[in-house]
């Protein structure tokens, strides 16, 4: 069965139809690309399956199970993690508490469901630190800077420090590592190299290929066309709010629709910070070579 | 009701809308800084009293007629609303929305203090200088005053219409509260449109202050407060920044309160307000005519937490602190310095609850005096009616405080950023009402006396040095029950609610739930705090935890540093032992609070020890 199934998804604001009747599947271990032009659709896609928007139509099927207009906090604790396009660490908590912060579903408070008595307890339980409590703190700290290791020595050096002080790229690392904290069985990335150079993509690349060998799951948003290619079982393109295409990645990258349609809309929302570390890679300026004059 | 004829429900509905007009008039000028400035101005209530108050001047010490009076009104006014915006609030545009927020409350405490110590602060008569005979018309008697209000306010408004819709000026204006970065591309001088806002509004907030103040026949330093919330509440009804909704809010406002008084009695005036501004908040932050949005305007997220390292206090040092703190009553024979210091203990209880509240959550509170309050009355009336033993009316006041006053704050839940503020204002507000209004419990405005004095396991404490150290006491088991939550789970936990809320629940975190427990462990220490002083002073009214108290309390803790439990503390003996302790300043101390606020939040965001 699929783990992840969507169908006839559709949001519009005022007007703006974002996402527009989208069917996807993504199957257990299986890393799914979702490419477009700026504005296609995809964020909100993501956001409509993570349940920080509410579809106007249209279901999400979680292993089956129906979890359309949960709200995220439900979501992640069913093991749907993510990342945003903009980046939204917790500047001023550490690195190792914003992947503790990941990791909140797993927690033994997380399991005192009860309404009120349940918050009473938690606070109690904070209050005394039974030993079970203090023994999973241990654990799941070691278990954070196992996460951070991942990194190399990009993040575990600068455990204790604010995120806020971190480089642009060591926030996006950061970011990955908190979602990863939630021992996702989803995990949903939303242009996870937006902003960095070369080199450091070429790294989360390769990153991102480990997560994948792992037989994790994986959702991913991005423009540079070389990631897309080497990571995609398959990918999905999206133009406004409509899928255009699907499949496997060299299938897809030559489709007319697909070259259409990035030609079709000139840099729409163009960052001005991809425009100067994208190069030659990203999707955006590989097809429209109108734009080159 | 025998007395409710045809003919006082006719004199009553032109009561409410002579006082509705004003109340259009400062919700006018609230829209209008909200429209251009997204700011929700605290300061707007000062304006509208010194307008009042330069009224009186003219009208009663110099004997000018009305014409010349609202001119100057109108002059000063202007220059005021210019000032303000220029030196308290230009510089703070493209912080948090909260910090323009929390200067202009910083700027109204600095105004109204001045006015008092200029003015004292008893009312003023400011009798009605218009002839007193009243024209029958048709069963309803109206008097030159309520002509004349009516005619100053239909004729601003159709000015303020011809200005936004056909003047240049007035079509860049509503250019830029439509996208102010667009209005500046076009060439709009925004930081000119700005100022000219509050010029305009500050002139509207004036001449009604003059208007009210000849309507009651009395002007008072602390009519600046009720105007505000009035023109909040009003706006809110309309729809926040929207000009006709401010007119169309402040009649009905007028109506509601003026009929609500008739029904209930005078005592409940201020209650509708509130009652108005909380549910229109909490279930149509939009407004009743503004248009339907699944979310409430909030273009502008993020708390008042700036990014720094706070300063480390060793171990050590704190031990030390707490051991001179014990020892002091053997070295001093001052009982005046004891009783500050316990002041400052308490105080700083209050502080340790805003700082976790507002600093650790992000929930900017401006009510946390309700939770002392309830604190206060409970611990109070258990140990009066019930006959409960002293330690135990303590931790019970210290619990309903905390479970009443977190139920009362639930609606706020769904807010964000300076709607918060605005809400937990209310609701502190509504918590002081209902005291004043629920006598069989609370003994209403004549308050609570011979309240049991405090005692310890039997032994009654009513020395200065026991009191001091059983406050101390107190507060050390207060903050070691809040640093211990700081250190579990919760903390953290708190602290990514505060940082970003769409993030922490994309992770899981559950934000209603871990506001909630913010605010019962916050609850818990101010309860504790009410409760405790309610037995030392041994008397409590509605006024005991004033709304001020909550400002001064939030003022202590950005003094610290947000979220900073060492910085609450020192803050909180900082803000209550200084102007103690320079005694020509003690009438001054809530100008020096509210400049203290203004120039942190300008200058030093991070306070003293820093943010955690
Ligand atoms: N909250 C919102 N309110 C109104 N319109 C929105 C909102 N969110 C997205 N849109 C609109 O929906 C469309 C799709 O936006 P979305 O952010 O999903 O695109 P995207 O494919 O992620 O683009 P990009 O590559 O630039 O990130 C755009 O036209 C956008 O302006
Ligand atoms: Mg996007």
């Amino acid at each position: 069965m699929a783990l992840l199934e969507v169908r006839g998804l559709r949001r519009e604001f005022g007007g703006v139809v974002a996402v527009d009747g989208i069917d996807l599947t993504v199957n257990p271990g299986e890393t799914v690309s979702v490419i477009g032009p700026n504005g296609a659709g995809k964020t909100t896609l993501f956001n409509l399956i993570t349940g920080l928007d509410k579809p106007d139509a249209g279901e999400v099927l979680l292993d089956g199970r129906p979890i359309t207009g949960l709200p995220p906090e439900e979501l992640a604790a069913l093991g749907v993690a993510r990342t945003f396009q903009h980046g939204r660490v917790f500047g001023n908590l550490s690195v190792l508490d914003n992947v503790l912060v990941g990791a909140h579903t797993r927690q033994a408070a997380h399991r005192l469901r009860t309404p009120v008595l349940g918050m009473v307890a938690e606070l109690i339980l904070a209050l005394i630190q039974p030993p079970a409590w203090r023994e999973e703190r241990t654990r799941l700290r070691d278990e954070a800077r196992e996460v951070l290791a991942l990194f190399g020595d990009r993040l575990l050096p600068r455990a204790e420090q604010p995120a806020y002080s971190l480089s642009y790229a060591n926030r996006r690392r950061t970011e990955i590592a908190r979602a990863l904290a939630l021992r996702p069985r989803l995990l949903l990335l939303d242009e996870p190299t937006a902003g960095m150079n070369p080199t450091e993509t070429a790294e989360l690349l390769e990153f991102i290929r480990s997560l994948k060998q792992r037989g994790l799951t994986i959702l991913l948003i991005e423009h540079k066309l070389s990631l897309v290619m080497q990571l995609s079982d398959r990918v999905i393109v999206m133009d406004d709010g409509r899928k255009i295409a699907e499949g496997a990645p060299q299938i897809v990258r030559d489709d007319p629709r697909v070259i259409e349609a990035y030609l079709g809309h000139p840099r729409r929302g163009w960052d001005a910070r991809d425009a100067q570390v994208a190069g030659e890679d990203d999707l955006r300026v590989v097809l429209p070579q109108a734009h080159h004059p | 009701m025998p007395e409710f004829t045809l003919r006082t429900l006719a004199d009553q509905l032109v009561n409410g809308l002579v006082i509705g007009n004003v109340y259009a008039l400062i919700a006018i000028g609230l829209a209008l800084i909200f429209g251009v400035a997204n700011l929700i101005n605290f300061a707007h209530g000062s304006v509208y009293m010194i307008g009042a108050y330069v009224g009186w001047v003219c009208v009663i010490w110099l004997g000018w007629p009305l014409g010349a009076t609202f001119v100057v009104v109108a002059l000063i006014c202007a220059t005021l609303g210019v000032l303000i915006e220029r030196f308290g609030l230009r510089r703070l545009q493209n912080e948090a929305r909260i910090a323009p927020l929390l200067a202009t409350i910083g700027i109204s405490f600095a105004l109204d203090q001045l006015v008092q110590l200029i003015f004292s602060p008893n009312p003023q008569s400011f009798p009605n200088p218009l002839p007193a005979a009243r024209i029958a018309l048709g069963g309803v008697s109206i008097g030159a005053l309520d002509l004349l209000i009516a005619a100053i306010t239909a004729a601003i408004a159709v000015m303020l219409f011809i200005f936004l819709r056909f003047t240049r000026l007035g079509w860049a204006l509503r250019a830029t509260a439509q996208d102010r970065e667009a209005a500046q591309q076009m060439g709009v001088d925004v930081d000119a449109i700005n100022a000219l806002t509050f010029a305009v509004a500050a002139v509207l907030g004036g001449i009604g202050g003059v208007m009210i103040g000849m309507y009651f026949t009395s002007v008072y330093p602390t009519m600046s407060y009720g105007a505000m919330l009035k023109g909040f509440a009003a706006n809110l009804l309309g729809g926040l920044g929207s000009v006709p909704g401010a007119v169309v809010g402040g009649l009905a406002l007028g109506l509601i309160e003026t009929f609500g008084v008739a029904l209930l009695g005078s005592t409940y005036r201020n209650l509708f307000t509130f009652i108005i501004l909380i549910g229109v908040l909490v279930l149509r932050p939009t407004g009743l005519f503004g248009a339907r949005r699944a979310t409430p305007p909030e273009p502008l997220t993020g708390t008042f937490v700036a990014n720094s390292r706070p300063v480390h206090i060793p171990r050590a040092l704190v031990i030390g602190g707490l051991i001179a703190a014990i020892l002091l009553p053997f070295f001093t024979s001052n009982p005046y310095l004891l009783q500050i210091l316990t002041n400052a203990w308490l105080f700083s209880m209050l502080a340790l609850s805003i700082t976790l509240v507002t600093g650790t959550a992000g929930q900017m509170s401006l009510g946390q005096a309700g939770f002392l309050a309830i604190g206060g009355y409970a611990s109070a009336l258990l140990s009066m009616r019930l006959g409960l033993p002293l330690e135990l009316s303590l931790l019970a006041g210290a619990v309903i405080a905390a479970a009443l006053g977190t139920l009362l704050t639930w609606p706020v839940f769904r807010l964000r950023s300076q709607y918060v503020a605005l809400a937990t204002l209310g609701i502190g507000e509504v918590i002081n009402q209902i005291i004043l209004n629920w006598e069989g419990l609370t003994n209403g405005a004549m308050g609570l006396s011979n309240i049991p004095p405090l005692s310890f396991l039997g032994l009654p404490v009513i020395e200065t040095a026991p009191i001091y150290w059983f406050a101390l006491g107190i507060l050390v088991v207060a903050a070691l029950f809040q640093w211990r939550l700081m250190q579990s789970h919760l903390g953290r936990t708190w602290r990514a609610v505060r940082e970003d809320d769409v993030a922490a629940r994309a992770m899981g975190i559950s934000l209603n739930r871990y506001k909630a427990l913010a605010f019962i462990a916050g609850g818990l220490i101010a309860g504790l705090s009410g409760a405790f002083t309610a037995h030392m002073y041994s008397y409590i009214n509605n006024e005991t935890f004033a709304a001020t108290t909550s400002i001064l309390g939030l003022t202590m803790v950005i003094l610290g540093g947000m979220g900073n439990m060492a910085g609450a503390v020192i803050g909180a003996i900082a803000l209550t032992a200084l102007p103690e302790l320079f005694r020509p300043l003690a009438d001054a101390r809530y100008l020096i609070y509210g400049v203290v606020l203004l120039l942190l939040v300008r200058f030093r965001p991070q306070g003293l020890l820093g943010t955690v």
